[in-house]
């Protein structure tokens, strides 16, 4: 078996088409000057352009980056601080096993569970606050849910691969616990944290399931609206917001790439 | 009567210590206690409830709902909840097999390629990786349409209809699947072959190693830390996927995701969705389960 067999260099180039060929349709389609059908009809931008006149679109794109924003802040926050107390202090075996499940709930069950969950414990505790109706509060504890797991497994990593030294040095330094935190730790942790964060906002931004289950009709964020107008039948404004989604996609995908290919 | 200790350069007494390991570890294990175990218990109970006349909860305990998921209801014995959980197992199974399949040519291929544009193909997996499931489910739409060639071939072979899409139907399922799940295989797949040994692979082939066997023998043992990850990753979620068979299978082809979505959605009976999803979270275990008795020692993360 050599590994560039021309087989193999076939079947890789051939499964790369597959990964692809969909996306490059909804791109070239998305450009197309006819609304009904996939003839070609020539090139068009009117697509783009009427996106932006779109009410309905604006909000849905507003929706997902509050969303998306405030649920990585505060995910970012309690993950960190949670992988500190995991990591840092002398637990006994038994609670860092029973802490360890926990943690890894969110990221090893499908999330259509963690969906359903939800639905049912805020429908109870809407007998009591009325506040949990469904919409983007829900939505965000939702998110905040699962990214704070990811988030918290992303630092604890890094803390664990920082090893303890630089700690000890400062404390036999006389520092002080919260000086500590501010100016050995946390800079110290910092591209985990940023790691975790940017990890965070991009689960949030791709998340479906959750926020399906969860949102209210004044709530809809960008996948809600795409996967509710497809069901309804595919339209070249469509193909357009999806190709940016796709594109703002390939831009963060690779700003992060480069950011922790250098270190 | 707590005593005093040394922890990492700092004099402090174990009561001390764990009060302020409790203040970091108190507002996210909070979160998660209120927001995630305490649902999934109240799911649990919720399970054995009833639905009233309007889709509201009736707490009144019952197997009811559990009896229905294995087919006994009103009217006798009937095999169709059963049938869409071990079509679930079935899909999910294949679109790992098929995943699996198509990933190691395509880990080898990336591997090959010299170190500046290795990172060019890397990123490319990334890609759909961290793409919307929505848009890369419905993407297919435009490849099936009746106007362009695969589905006039199929009209043509006398599958489908002329004129009609080649979706929604269990193909199209499969299709919009290993897509889906492909780069779940292909990127922890690909840690472990970057590492790969190639010297035991050519020891292997001058020794006369038939393919299988140097597969078998040289690349798989090698291999396996990622490939498990991998195959984790894909088989949990594909056992609970919802909007690839909403969009891609329609009424035809219905998974367990569809039915926990359905009892959530138009039929209001959170309780029977509860008991599914009660299912589809033992399945999960169990796999999980096998999964840590044949790889000790692999990390998702």
């Amino acid at each position: 078996m050599n590994r560039s067999h021309p087989l193999i260099t076939a079947l890789a180039i051939l499964t790369m088409g597959f990964l692809y060929l969909p996306l490059l349709a909804v791109a070239v389609f998305s450009v197309n000057a006819t609304k009904y059908g996939l003839v070609w009809k020539g090139f068009t931008l009117d697509w783009y352009i009427k996106l932006f006149s779109n009410e309905l679109i604006l909000t849905a794109a507003w929706n997902t980056l509050v969303l998306a924003v405030v649920s990585t802040l505060i995910a970012t926050v309690l993950g960190t601080v949670l992988a500190i107390g995991m990591d840092r202090f002398p637990w006994s075996k038994r609670t860092n096993t029973t802490l360890d499940l926990i943690l890894h709930l969110p990221v090893v069950i499908p999330d259509i569970i963690l969906a359903a969950a939800l639905v049912v414990a805020f429908g109870l505790l809407r007998i009591v606050f009325s506040a949990f109706e469904p919409g983007l509060l829900n939505m965000i504890i939702g998110h905040i849910t699962f990214q704070v797991a990811f988030v918290a497994l992303v630092v604890r990593s890094r803390l664990v691969s920082l090893g303890r030294e630089v700690e000890e040095a400062a404390r036999d330094l006389f520092a002080s616990t919260s000086y500590l935190l501010r100016r050995v730790t946390l800079p110290l942790l910092l591209p985990g944290i940023v790691a975790g964060g940017m990890l965070a906002f991009t689960l949030s931004l791709d998340d479906f399931v959750i926020s399906f289950f969860t949102a209210g009709p004044d709530s809809v964020t960008l996948p809600l609206y795409i996967f509710a107008a497809v069901r309804r039948g595919v339209t070249p404004q469509i193909h357009a917001l999806s190709t940016l989604v796709l594109l703002v996609t390939i831009i963060l995908v690779v700003g992060v790439e480069r950011m922790t290919r250098k270190k | 009567m707590s005593k005093l200790l040394v922890w990492y350069g700092e004099l402090t007494t174990s009561r001390n210590l764990s009060k302020r390991g409790l203040m970091f570890l108190s507002p996210g294990m909070l979160w998660l206690l209120i927001f995630l175990v305490l649902p999934g218990l109240v799911l649990i109970l919720v399970s054995f409830a009833g639905r009233g006349a309007y889709g509201e909860l009736v707490w009144e305990f019952n197997l009811e709902n559990y009896k229905r998921l294995t087919g006994f209801g009103i009217f006798g014995w009937t095999s169709d909840y059963l049938m869409i959980v071990w079509r679930s197992v079935w899909v999910a199974f294949v679109t790992t097999a098929l995943s699996v399949a198509l990933s190691y040519p395509l880990c080898f291929f990336i591997a090959g390629r010299p170190e500046r544009t290795r990172y060019l193909w890397l990123t490319l997996v990334i890609i759909p990786f961290w793409t919307n499931m929505v848009i890369r489910t419905y993407a297919w739409f435009l490849i099936l349409a009746p106007e362009l060639p695969f589905a006039k071939l199929a009209a043509f072979l006398d599958f489908i209809p002329a004129g009609s899409p080649l979706y929604p139907n269990a193909f199209a399922v499969y299709l919009g699947m290993v897509s889906m799940f492909l780069p779940f295989v292909t990127l922890p797949l690909y840690s472990s072959v970057e590492r790969l040994d190639w010297e035991l692979v050519e020891a292997a082939q001058d020794l006369y190693a038939s393919r299988v066997r140097v597969f078998m023998q040289a690349i798989l043992p090698q291999t396996l830390p990622g490939l498990s990850v991998g195959v984790i990753l894909t088989f949990v979620p594909a056992m609970g996927m919802f909007v690839v068979p909403d969009l891609l299978g329609g009424a035809k082809y219905m998974l367990v995701g569809n039915l926990i979505q359905q009892q959530f959605g138009a039929s209001r009976d959170w309780a029977f969705g509860a008991a599914i999803s009660m299912g589809l979270m033992v399945l999960t275990m169990f796999s999980l389960y096998l999964y840590r008795r044949r790889s000790k020692g692999v990390d998702f993360v």
